[in-house]
């Protein structure tokens, strides 16, 4: 069943992939839906099992590598975090497979596309069932590239390329720092295994060590070299260049990578080797301070964007940040359940932003929408319902799920906990003026659309829109149903050893013995309210403020337009200094020096002398070769014969 | 059958796996008839000697006992006894993949030069079967006077193949290689002569027990960097490989990436390290300084070519320069990741030299911005790329990924900022791969001439196939090859590191006082 869970996805990408041609669209379309839907099923059974029967194990395949002391396995891990992560996982990707089959109907490589979903959904399930850092890399890199040829699935347009290779290369930015990391696990623990790393962490609390000249304490830099590869995967603030670019991609793949799966990959890691980050409360409190900055930068950029993906995109890499401040102030529990409930919302919210796209002939500036609500009825109101999910108004999930996070920031009591604390009921505010502004430019006001769109708008078929209607079901009640599990009386039975927290730093515990004041309880749900009248005021009432407020700002405007101009940095600073370099080192280092002075020195001296010595090149290759034999032979000759 | 399973273990395998090629090299000698039936002809006999070659190689790996360190199938005659210089053969976990490497390679080569090579096609195959010969011969020879003739002997088919058959500035870039190669060889040759009136044999099992004083090691250890640093290639010895790549025809650009370039390699783990411990000790800052280089450079300059040749034979310097790092790191991980990269890499840049040579040889142009779009009219094409592609950027499941994690892995234990800054290299390889790809094979379709280009033919499917099989294979299951490997270079680093213990406690590896001072 747990096996079936995993490989299920990756044999119906096979079969898609390569019979793609003699099954047809249809055949494409069936065999991965069926195997992610199996998947899907197995996982739920595989989550009963293992957080309910409490069967935790780990299903060995076979060696990975092994190398000395280095053994690392191909293996399926199946605790409680795993669980909860292949089920969101499939869940979520069997119902944008089904999607997809309605949105891609019109494009000529169907089972290309279907074939790159299932490998994804597949790649992703062998991150999260991994029993060491060898196998999650694995499964870390499959996201990474299925990633990158699914954004760049339309291939003739040179931006979704660029974009493709951008999203490949930022992430591997992140590898850089992630392989290091796995190094120095291996380096501290002289293993790579979960079990033996866990096991063997507390003996390691205090040890020293000098990495690249620093002498540090080992965990901490540890921690912070692998927090490094989850901030590139999860697009966390320098690394977040990619996330708003992969956008190119069709609307499943944003779905799929920015929901349920790839970038809450960083989230996983995190959570998963809570164990070692619970000893380095450095690291810890590096979590805290870029989560919760992350998740500022993006929700400010968020507020101005027109794109409708654009923003939801800005909306996600904001809405990590929250995980990852949870997971700073080691409410790991928190940061998961967050991570659970935003994969149902935002995959709802882009899933709807792709059926308004199919709806409004391929438009996606909200600029040039509105006023379509009464045109696009479903659409509409499971758009409403992921809004409200993400602005965190009760009793939907997202309600539940980020008000503990700010709760725990706020109960942990530490100088960062308190800044995310700070943070995040801004952003609260900030989260639902975008949303709200969003779904008021697209659904609401006089319609801006030329009337040769307006007269095409119409509903999607109801392969979209019953996936949709399914994610809203989880977008309503995951967070009712979960809280009193992940986070709430139950947390504990609900986590078994999965996670692991030092009883100093338990702030989902603070949370629950002291209760937290009134006003702290209701802060984000007042500053929700707010945005939403905010959002309110100026896109519907007063349509008018926007553009006086930009005129006014202009600095701002464009400094927040431009997403804080890190893409022109990094274009001057990286990438066209790596061009400019490989040049110099090419005309300057290779020809100039190296050839000049060298070989072509070297011969143009020979033949000087040769001349000298009545030696004409004869031009004839034979003779060369003949020559250089001769040579040999005489050098050999003279070695033997000398001997005597 | 016992009289045919008598004779398999009876036979000196070694030896013929070595020779069969040159008897396969006889016939097509005595083939008579005009140039077409001459030409038809020496292709089929080439490609049955090969893959017969082939087939009986494996049967090395199969009888092959991988939980010892001991050489095996050894044969030993005497060649000059009063010299104490013998004809002798045998293969250990470090060099019978390498046997293995050569012999898979190289029909497929015949098969890529099957259309390709119209002129004087009697005389290319020969000097295949020759260069096969050479190449098996010098992984398999026990005697440094064995080993070095054919290290030298692979010179020679491998310089004509440039110059007669390859293209361009054929003369210049066969010479080039020629003048590097060879003053490199001038050194090891010293080197050898040196060893011998040291020792008196050249037997390399004994001379790995020789125990060299200090100086003497450390002269020694200088001609045999010169000439195995300039095969590997190492930065700055480096700029005859874009050259004769470049002009070389594909086949012989898939030998020189796929096994030539392993020959440094192999000469690094065969005798620097075994024979020269307390040098090896002593130069590996060196070594690493010159990789790290190597890596870096040449990954930048790799990103700025126009001529996919030239890009992938630069892209090979960089990942040799992994290969190096893991060899003097010298622990476990490291030497096995060396080990495994070369063969990833032999097998990886030798498919994708192919994979140029397939679309070379529908437009005659290796200028990467003639092309673009080839994923519409050439999927298969695409696909196999592809994965080539993700196997050079070292993707987990490929080939490519082992060899330089456990590189990594095993620098990383013993110099930290090695590792460091040679992982920038899995940035920089992405960088210049994905760019590749993306300019020859995504984008629009609209060139006319490239828009006519027909996608893989079953001639072409049955090269890459199996190197495809083989890149998943090694990057799925790579226990298949590291088993093998571990049992010798467990042993080669006992010898090594027991050596430095014991009679090295006093040393000071190059510039260490300067990086203390940088502390």
């Amino acid at each position: 069943m747990l096996v079936a869970a995993v490989f299920l996805p990756l044999l119906g990408a096979f079969i898609a992939g390569f019979f793609g041609r003699f099954i047809g669209d249809r055949g494409a379309h069936i065999v991965t839906c069926l195997g992610v839907g199996l998947a899907a099923l197995a996982a739920i059974f595989g989550f009963y099992d293992v957080v309910i029967a409490g069967n935790q194990q780990v299903i060995n395949i076979t060696t990975f590598i092994s190398s000395g002391t280095f053994e690392a396995q191909w293996a399926l891990r199946y605790d409680t975090l795993s669980a909860v992560m292949v089920m969101t996982v499939t869940v979520v990707s069997t119902l944008i497979h089904v999607y997809a089959v309605g949105y891609m109907h019109h494009d000529k490589s169907q089972p290309r596309f279907m074939a790159y979903l299932s490998l994804f959904t597949f790649a992703m399930l062998m991150l999260v069932t991994a029993d060491n850092l060898v196998q999650l890399f694995f499964g870390w890199e499959g996201v990474g590239l299925v990633s990158y040829l699914l954004i760049g699935f339309w291939y003739h347009k040179p931006s979704a390329n660029a974009a493709a290779i951008k999203a490949f290369i930022v992430n591997r930015v992140g590898d850089f720092g992630f392989l290091l990391g796995i190094f120095a696990v291996f380096f501290l623990f002289d293993a790579v295994s979960f079990d033996v790393i866990f096991g063997a962490v507390e003996g390691k609390a205090n040890a020293e060590v000098t990495f690249f000249g620093i002498h540090a304490h080992a965990l901490t830099i540890t921690c912070f070299l692998l927090f490094i590869g989850a901030m590139g995967k999860s697009a966390q603030l320098f690394l977040h260049t990619w996330l708003p670019d992969a956008m190119e991609g069709p609307t499943p793949v944003s779905a799929l990578i920015h929901a349920a799966t790839m970038v809450t990959a960083g989230v996983f890691l995190v959570a998963r080797m809570s164990p070692l980050f619970e000893y380095a409360p450095t690291a810890l409190a590096f979590v805290t301070i870029l989560g919760a900055t992350t998740a500022f930068f993006a929700a400010t950029v968020g507020c101005v964007q027109n794109d409708i993906k654009r923003i939801i995109a800005f909306s996600t890499c904001s809405q990590l940040g929250y995980m990852f401040f949870a997971c700073g102030v080691s409410a790991y529990q928190a940061g998961v359940f967050h991570l659970v409930t935003h994969a149902w919302f935002k995959a709802l919210l882009f899933l709807s932003a792709g059926s308004v796209i199919h709806a409004m002939s391929d438009e996606q500036d909200i600029r040039k929408m509105g006023g379509i609500w009464r045109l696009i009825p479903i659409t509409f109101t499971v758009m409403m319902i992921g809004t409200i999910a993400i602005t965190g108004l009760p009793p939907l999930s997202g309600y539940f799920s980020k008000d503990m996070v700010i709760e725990a920031a706020h109960a942990a009591g530490t100088g960062p906990g308190n800044y995310a604390f700070f943070i995040g009921i801004v952003v609260a505010g900030l989260t639902s003026f975008y949303s709200w502004r969003l779904i008021f430019l697209t659904f609401f006001g006089t319609p801006r659309a030329d009337h040769h769109t307006m007269e095409h708008i119409h509903e999607s078929p109801p392969v979209m829109t019953v996936p949709l209607m399914a994610l809203s079901v989880g977008a309503v009640f995951a967070g009712m149903i979960g809280y009193s599990f992940f986070v709430g009386e139950h947390r504990e039975e609900f986590w078994k050893d999965a996670i692991a927290i030092l009883p100093a730093h338990d702030s989902i515990g603070k949370v629950h013995e002291h209760h937290p004041s009134f006003f702290i309880k209701y802060l984000p749900l007042f500053v929700s309210l707010a945005g939403l009248g905010m959002a309110y005021q100026m896109y519907i009432r007063r349509p008018d403020w926007p553009g006086k407020l930009a005129a006014a700002f202009p600095g701002v405007y464009q400094f927040l337009l431009n997403k804080w101009y890190f893409d022109e940095l990094y274009d001057w600073l990286f990438v066209k200094n790596a061009f400019r370099l490989g040049r110099l080192f090419w005309k300057r280092g290779d020809t100039g020096i190296i050839d000049r002075f060298g070989p072509d020195g070297l011969s143009a001296a020979t033949v000087v002398a040769a001349r000298r010595l009545g030696i004409v090149q004869s031009g004839y290759l034979y003779h060369y070769a003949f020559a250089m034999i001769i040579g040999i032979a005489a050098i050999v000759s003279w070695f033997v014969l000398g001997m005597d | 059958m016992t009289a045919l399973a008598n004779f398999v273990t009876q036979l000196p395998i070694l030896s013929a796996v070595t020779f069969l090629p040159l008897v396969g090299a006889l016939f097509i000698l005595m083939i008579r008839g005009d140039d077409a039936t001459v030409a038809r002809q020496a292709r089929y006999v080439a490609l049955w000697t090969t893959l017969f070659t082939f087939a009986l190689s494996l049967l090395i790996w199969v009888r092959f006992e991988p939980a010892t360190a001991a050489f095996q199938f050894e044969e030993r005659f005497d060649w000059l006894p009063q010299y104490r210089i013998s004809y002798h053969m045998g293969v250990d976990g470090i060099s019978m993949l390498f046997v293995i490497l050569s012999t898979f390679l190289t029909p497929l080569c015949i098969l890529a030069s099957w259309e390709a090579i119209e002129k004087q096609v009697r005389e290319f195959m020969i000097a295949f079967l020759v260069l096969e010969t050479m190449m098996v011969g010098m992984f398999c020879a026990m005697d440094f006077v064995l080993f070095y003739v054919f290290f030298e002997g692979v010179l020679i088919p491998m310089f004509l193949i440039i110059g007669v058959w390859g293209g361009g500035r054929r003369v210049y870039s066969a010479f080039k290689f020629f003048l590097y190669t060879l003053t490199g060889s001038v050194l090891l040759l010293v080197a050898l002569l040196a060893m011998y009136f040291q020792v008196g044999t050249t037997d390399i099992p004994e001379l790995m027990n020789f125990k060299f004083s200090r100086e003497m090691q450390t002269w020694l250890w200088l001609g045999m960097f010169a000439s195995f640093a300039v095969k590997v290639p190492m930065w700055p010895v480096h700029t005859w490989l874009p050259d004769a790549h470049v002009d070389a025809p594909t086949a012989g650009s898939v030998i020189l990436a796929g096994v030539l370039l392993k020959m440094g390699g192999y000469g690094f783990l065969r005798f620097s390290l075994p024979m020269l411990p307390e040098a090896s000790a002593y130069f590996a800052p060196l070594v690493f300084t010159l990789s790290i280089i190597a890596v870096i450079y040449t990954s930048l300059v790799a990103l700025v070519q126009s001529d996919m040749k030239k890009m992938i034979a630069y892209s090979s310097v960089a990942h040799m320069g992994f290969v190096t790092i893991g060899v003097f790191a010298a622990t476990q991980q490291a030497v096995e990741g060396a080990i495994f990269q070369m063969l990833s890499h032999g097998v990886v840049s030798g498919a994708l030299f192919l994979c140029v040579g397939v679309i070379y040889d529908r437009l005659h142009t290796r200028e990467i911005d003639r092309y673009g779009g080839l994923a519409n009219n050439m999927p298969k094409y695409a696909f196999v790329f592809m994965v080539f592609m993700l196997a050079s950027v070292g993707l987990p499941g490929t080939a490519g990924f082992v060899g330089e994690f456990l590189i990594l892995t095993g620098t990383f234990q013993v110099n930290t900022w090695v590792a460091l800054l040679a992982a920038t290299g899995v940035i920089l390889g992405a960088a210049y791969m994905l760019y590749l790809y993306r300019r020859v094979v995504f984008g629009e379709l609209t060139k006319a001439d490239v828009k006519e280009m027909l996608d893989l033919e079953p001639r072409e499917i049955a090269i890459l196939a199996p190197i495809v099989a083989v890149v998943m294979w090694m990057g799925v299951y790579p226990m298949s090859f590291l088993d093998i490997m571990g049992e010798s270079v467990a042993n080669l680093l006992k010898q090594y590191h027991g050596a430095l213990a014991t009679r090295a406690a006093d040393l000071e590896p190059l510039g260490s006082s300067f990086i203390a001072w940088l502390r």
